[in-house]
């Protein structure tokens, strides 16, 4: 039962994370500028590239280099989820701004907004509204992902179960229980998404 | 930050020897995946389609139920618990007799879990075609199966291949989870190099590249794929 919380804290704090990280690194994306336009762009194909695993992995030799000591693992699995959802939060964010007509912007600023504003009160919630679906469909991947934290010896689910089996020896059960708990909740948050979707077209 | 970086491990023996190995069983694994997960995943979305109401419900079923679930939390289900409950005979036979059990575990897990992936994208690809052309298909005097088979699965293929070299990529990343039940491959070789030479920084960030330069050949080879077999009149991808 603590391991559920464990995956749930886990999951709200990359998804949370992820999401503005990925906005940041959205918004680099489209910047005219290259010095800001290719770092980021570096960043996204680089950690979508490379498996989750590693990247927690990554992290937790990494950090412990940078600031002198090791951290918590559920600190460093956190960060390693934030860093790599960011990347796909990113290309989601991008996609939804760029499929803002120009002409909002250009309306923006003919009201006399300047960027920032521009972006904040006019672009933004219209993105975020559209890509609502995408993006609470990559929280459900996410919720999915905090499983591999596993790995680095995270007590979430998974690792609960796995250390009640290594007690207990009931693995059939555990891990079916395992997957049904899973199951649940990530079925029940797609039906929500996709019920959400079909009203908001027939809304349009 | 004082850390003696050394590259060198990577080529070492026999820790290269080991990268190399653990490379070549990422890619078996990779390729043999995707070929069961393609046949099983396109035979099920198609199915999604079926006039049969079972049928239409059980490939649903079987699609949600493996999409929903981690991919980890399966290979676990298939290594540790499937044993507990198949015969004895059988359990003796696949989990003792056989070579390399923790490989084919992983195959058959993986594949199913990208099965169900494939199966979804199959789906969006089937109802993207236009109901007239299953008409005109069937004018023509096609039986429903001849429809299917030689008209309408050939254009959702077709229509599906970016979404597919996504899932493609995703299953090879997925690949790396094999080292938690044993599988010798790439991340489970960096990480033993790690264990050996506390060079985890370098180990990781050598299999961190192999799988980025392999991702990055197939987006490569993929793009010339894609503009090869576009359909003509259908919106194509901006290059």
């Amino acid at each position: 039962m603590r391991g559920f919380i464990t995956t749930f804290q886990l999951a709200l704090i990359s998804i949370g994370g992820g999401v503005l990280l990925g906005i940041v690194i959205g918004f680099a994306r489209l910047s005219s500028r290259k010095i800001i336009y290719y770092p980021a762009s570096a960043f996204v194909f680089l950690l979508r590239s490379i498996p989750l695993i590693l990247v927690i992995f990554w992290f937790y030799f990494i950090i412990p280099l940078l600031v002198g000591r090791p951290l918590m693992d559920f600190a460093s699995a956190a960060i390693a989820l934030i860093v790599f959802e960011a990347a796909h939060f990113a290309e989601i964010i991008r996609a939804g701004i760029q499929a803002i007509p120009e002409g909002q912007v250009k309306a923006a600023y003919s009201t006399g907004l300047n960027y920032m504003q521009m972006m904040l009160s006019v672009i933004l919630p219209q993105a975020l509204r559209n890509m609502a679906p995408a993006l609470l469909t990559q929280s459900i991947v996410i919720f999915q992902d905090t499983s591999l934290a596993y790995v680095i010896g995270v007590k979430e689910l998974l690792r609960s179960a796995a250390i009640v089996d290594a007690r207990e020896v009931r693995s059939f059960e555990l891990y079916t229980f395992v997957g049904i708990v899973y199951f649940i909740f990530c079925y029940s948050m797609s039906l929500l998404v996709k019920r959400w979707e079909v009203k908001r077209r027939t809304s349009l | 930050m004082t850390y003696d970086f050394q590259w060198s491990i990577l080529w070492q023996q026999p820790y290269g020897q080991w990268m190399l190995e653990g490379i070549w069983t990422t890619v078996r694994l990779g390729l043999l995946c995707w070929a069961f997960a393609l046949t099983l995943g396109i035979f099920v979305g198609t199915l999604r389609m079926s006039r049969l109401k079972p049928v239409r419900m059980l490939a649903t079923a079987y699609t949600e139920l493996f999409r929903n679930i981690p991919l980890l939390v399966q290979l676990f289900f298939w290594y540790f618990a499937a044993p507990r409950i198949l015969p004895k005979g059988l359990v003796q036979f696949l989990y003792y007799d056989v070579n390399n059990v923790e490989f084919w575990v992983v195959v058959i897990g993986l594949s199913i879990y990208t099965s169900s992936r494939v199966a979804e994208q199959m789906r969006a690809g089937l109802g993207s075609i236009p109901l007239e052309q299953y008409h005109a298909a069937l004018s023509t005097g096609l039986s429903n199966f001849q429809t299917y088979r030689h008209v309408i699965v050939p254009i959702a293929m077709r229509i599906i291949v970016p979404p597919l070299t996504t899932e493609f990529l995703t299953t090879f990343k997925n690949t790396a989870l094999a080292m938690t039940v044993g599988v010798l491959e790439t991340t489970f070789m960096s990480q033993q190099i790690e264990a050996y030479t506390f060079h985890g920084l370098e180990a990781t960030t050598g299999a961190s590249l192999v799988y980025f330069s392999i991702s990055m050949m197939v987006t490569l080879l993929m793009n010339i794929v894609e503009k090869k077999i576009a359909i003509p009149g259908f919106i194509k991808r901006k290059a």
